[in-house]
């Protein structure tokens, strides 16, 4: 018998009760959900965004409001004022990398065309867009569509840039679960401050092997 | 501890310098060391480790009450994912060739093994085909459970860990003491020495400050991560209606080997599914507040099968048996197989807090372990092993003040399942030995030496005669939900006992404690 019939079949004979005096299998009723699944804070409430932005800030991710894409354009080339170089996904929304100096470098990539690994390590930064934000735990989410780019490049830069839309706030996980749910298929990445570690005597260090500072510009 | 029933093989690390620990490799990760009770003895006798995890679990206890605390349907959710786990071992056939079709249509592999061995053979072969002889590795209790690294040096092929406690764990060849930070039982200045003597390439001056140690990890790792082809990881999450794996991390190193490498192999337990992907909403809050006690790790992966230009490009997802189809074939012990390894349970045990993870002899120590290893291994009586067994006796590591069940997030009624398991092995007593003494001592063996284990002690003890029957045999407790039957009792714990036995055991008969045959049975007891 293949490992996968024998693991099958003892997986049956388990729940059968075969073998074991009384075993009976487990019950299959549908689980009752009487979780939260909607919130009185619509998405992209001024109470969302509030939540949000408290969350990001006590996990170290650094918030900053722009009111549409000039000004988001104006804070990127704040942010990244001492950048040399920094990537950028196939499709950015246009203009917000417009304020960058002279002296930056801009990086495309894609999945057509990618960077090497090491190649992205030389880079600065990154810039890039989300598909949702989570308020009640601090997190944005990225799915890997052209506005946000491949997983390796908001991975390998020390410094990422990452914009979300007022309307891409939800308040609960529920509510962003099932926004995603409508493409589960793309790589996902759950973002909720930098990268950090508390394996030291369960102390947090902020900046471990991610990037070791996040941006969250919000806009509108 | 003195002895070992694992000889130590195959390290990662040059033979010449001493390891740190007094743990060698075993051969067998989930059955090491000496039976529970002698290992406690031993590890209650090192002030350091007990500071070390008096310190770590009082932490991570406040954290974690915080972030519950802030949660209003907390208690739904905990009834929703004990409800999903439930369902998911009542399909899980169909639930796993589901899954199997959902990523194969996506592009990826999927293997089956019936054991250990049989997934090593399978992790070996594929690295071994890409022609790579280092992988890098994301921290995953089912590779801890089945040895990988240890199988794959013996074939040449370096693993190397990349979660920071995992790397401190290997790099002082040590074992984990906890499933979530296995370096639990190491501080700061412990750590900065195993750095400076085995890491080779930290600044000489590195200090034991927390955030030096980090980034001294962070240095040490990036070329690997940059240029290793190969990673291996387990998966916390495997969602069976869209194919997707999720591995929720903190410090990036999983990002890292689930992004940047050509290929990516992970091992996960038959177990681990979840039916829907809706169903992430409600583990995806569970899981974060209940293990590093934040309202969301750093970073979770989410990723189906193979996506063109994006990430590795070839995807092995390999099940693994290795004992759970007999765990899932007890109608009271399969419940262990619900547990999302948030460590919560371990953080509030006062047992695992004084002894630490290694006195438990299994990679999955703590309160789970007690319920787990025994039953993953077919050590409890019960289960057709053998009394000589030292997992046996794990049901015994725990005073059954409920603190586990209370906090897990899944609810697994962990106290109970000790019970059943504990009254199979008496049962067990009555047809092999002449009395139930030798179950009782398991139970009294490892009884505390300060106040606060002793009260812990004697509540349960207490307990234990409440429910005592005139004739001294317990017949039913007051557990909840306890499936204790009138037809499995045990010697009712007489209250001076605990110290008299103990001592019996342990150092000989001390005090004014008279010698005795069998459990004291006080008089007044028996009423
Ligand atoms: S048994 Fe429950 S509390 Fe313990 S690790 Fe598993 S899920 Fe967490």
């Amino acid at each position: 018998m293949s490992a996968r019939d024998e693991v099958l079949a003892r997986v049956r004979a388990a729940l059968s009760g075969d073998g074991k005096a009384g075993a009976a299998a487990p019950s299959a009723a549908q689980p009752a959900r009487t979780y939260r699944t909607a919130s009185e804070h619509a998405p992209g409430s001024a109470t969302a965004l509030e939540i949000l932005v408290d969350r990001l800030e006590d996990y170290k991710a650094h918030v900053h409001r722009a009111s549409g894409d000039d000004e988001v354009a104006r804070v990127v080339g704040d942010l990244l004022a001492d950048a040399r170089s920094v990537v950028v996904p196939p499709r950015l929304p246009a203009g917000w990398t417009d304020a960058l100096g002279a002296g930056t470098v801009v990086v495309q990539d894609s999945r057509e065309d990618p960077r090497s690994a090491l190649e992205l390590d030389e880079v600065d930064a990154v810039v890039t867009a989300a598909r949702v934000a989570i308020a009640d735990t601090g997190t944005i989410v990225l799915d890997g569509e052209p506005d946000q780019g491949r997983r390796a490049i908001s991975l390998v830069p020390d410094l990422h840039v990452c914009v979300v839309r007022a309307e891409q706030v939800v308040h609960t996980v529920p509510e962003g679960v099932r926004l995603l749910a409508a493409y589960p298929g793309r790589p996902q990445t759950w973002i909720s401050g930098p990268s950090a570690t508390s394996d030291i005597e369960l102390s947090r260090v902020e900046g471990v092997h991610g990037p070791r500072t996040l941006h969250v510009v919000l806009v509108g | 501890m003195s002895t070992f029933l694992g000889l130590p093989r195959r390290r990662t690390v040059p033979d010449d310098a001493a390891p740190f620990g007094d743990v060698p490799h075993p051969d067998d990760p989930l059955r090491w060391g000496e039976t529970f009770p002698d290992a406690a003895r031993a590890a209650l006798a090192n002030t350091q480790l007990r500071t070390n995890l008096g310190h770590a679990t009082s932490t991570i206890r406040a954290k974690r009450a915080l972030v519950v605390d802030e949660v209003p349907d907390w208690e739904a959710l905990r009834d929703a994912g004990s409800a999903i786990k439930t369902d998911v071992m009542a399909r899980l056939p169909e639930l796993l060739t589901e899954l199997e079709r959902n990523v194969t249509a996506r592009g990826g592999v999927v293997h089956w093994a019936r054991d250990a061995d049989e997934a090593n053979r399978i992790v070996a072969d594929l690295v071994k085909a890409t022609g790579e002889t280092e992988v890098v590795k994301v921290k995953s209790m089912a590779t801890q459970e089945i040895g990988l690294n240890e199988a794959l040096a013996a074939e040449g092929i370096a693993a190397v860990e990349t979660d920071l406690a995992e790397l401190i764990v290997q790099l002082a060849d040590d074992m984990p003491s906890h499933i979530l930070v296995p370096a639990i039982h190491r501080n700061r200045a412990e750590i900065r020495e195993i750095f400076l003597q085995r890491m080779g390439d930290v600044p000489a001056d590195l200090t034991d400050a927390p955030r030096e140690l980090a980034m001294a990890a962070r240095a040490h790792l990036r070329r690997k991560f940059l240029s290793a082809k190969v990673a291996i990881s387990g998966a916390n999450f495997g969602v069976v209606d869209t194919g997707t794996l999720a591995v929720v991390e903190s410090e990036g190193n999983g990002r890292m080997c689930l992004t940047l490498p050509e290929t990516l192999i992970t091992v996960m337990g038959i177990e681990k599914l979840v039916p829907t992907y809706a169903d992430l909403e409600v583990f995806l809050q569970l899981l974060p507040r209940s293990s590093t006690g934040e309202r969301m790790n750093p970073y979770t992966s989410l990723w189906t099968g193979v996506t063109p230009g994006d990430g590795p490009q070839a995807f092995h997802l390999v099940l693994l048996d290795n004992g759970r189809t007999d765990v899932l074939a007890d109608e009271v012990g399969r419940a262990a197989l619900h547990c999302i390894r948030c460590s919560a349970c371990l953080n509030v045990c006062p047992v695992y807090e004084r002894v630490g993870g290694h006195a438990y002899g299994s990679v999955y120590p703590g309160p789970i372990g007690a319920i787990l290893t025994p039953q993953l291994t077919k050590s409890s009586a019960g289960g057709g092993g053998r009394h000589d067994d030292p997992n046996s006796a794990l049901p015994y590591a725990s005073t059954l003040c409920g603190a586990c069940y209370d906090v897990c997030p899944v609810k697994i009624d962990i106290p109970s399942i000790l019970v059943e398991l504990r009254a199979r092995e008496v049962d067990a007593d009555r047809e092999g030995r002449p009395t139930g003494w030798g179950a009782a001592m398991k139970a009294a063996s490892f009884v505390m030496r300060d106040e606060r284990r002793f009260e812990l002690a004697e509540k349960a003890a207490v307990l234990g005669r409440l429910a005592g029957g005139r004739d001294g045999r317990v017949s039913r407790l007051p557990f909840p939900g306890s499936r204790w039957t009138s037809s499995r009792d045990l010697p009712v714990p007489a209250r001076q006992s605990f110290r008299s036995w103990w001592a019996e055991d342990h150092d000989g008969p001390t005090h004014n404690e008279p010698p005795h045959d069998g459990p004291p049975h006080d008089e007044d007891d028996a009423r």
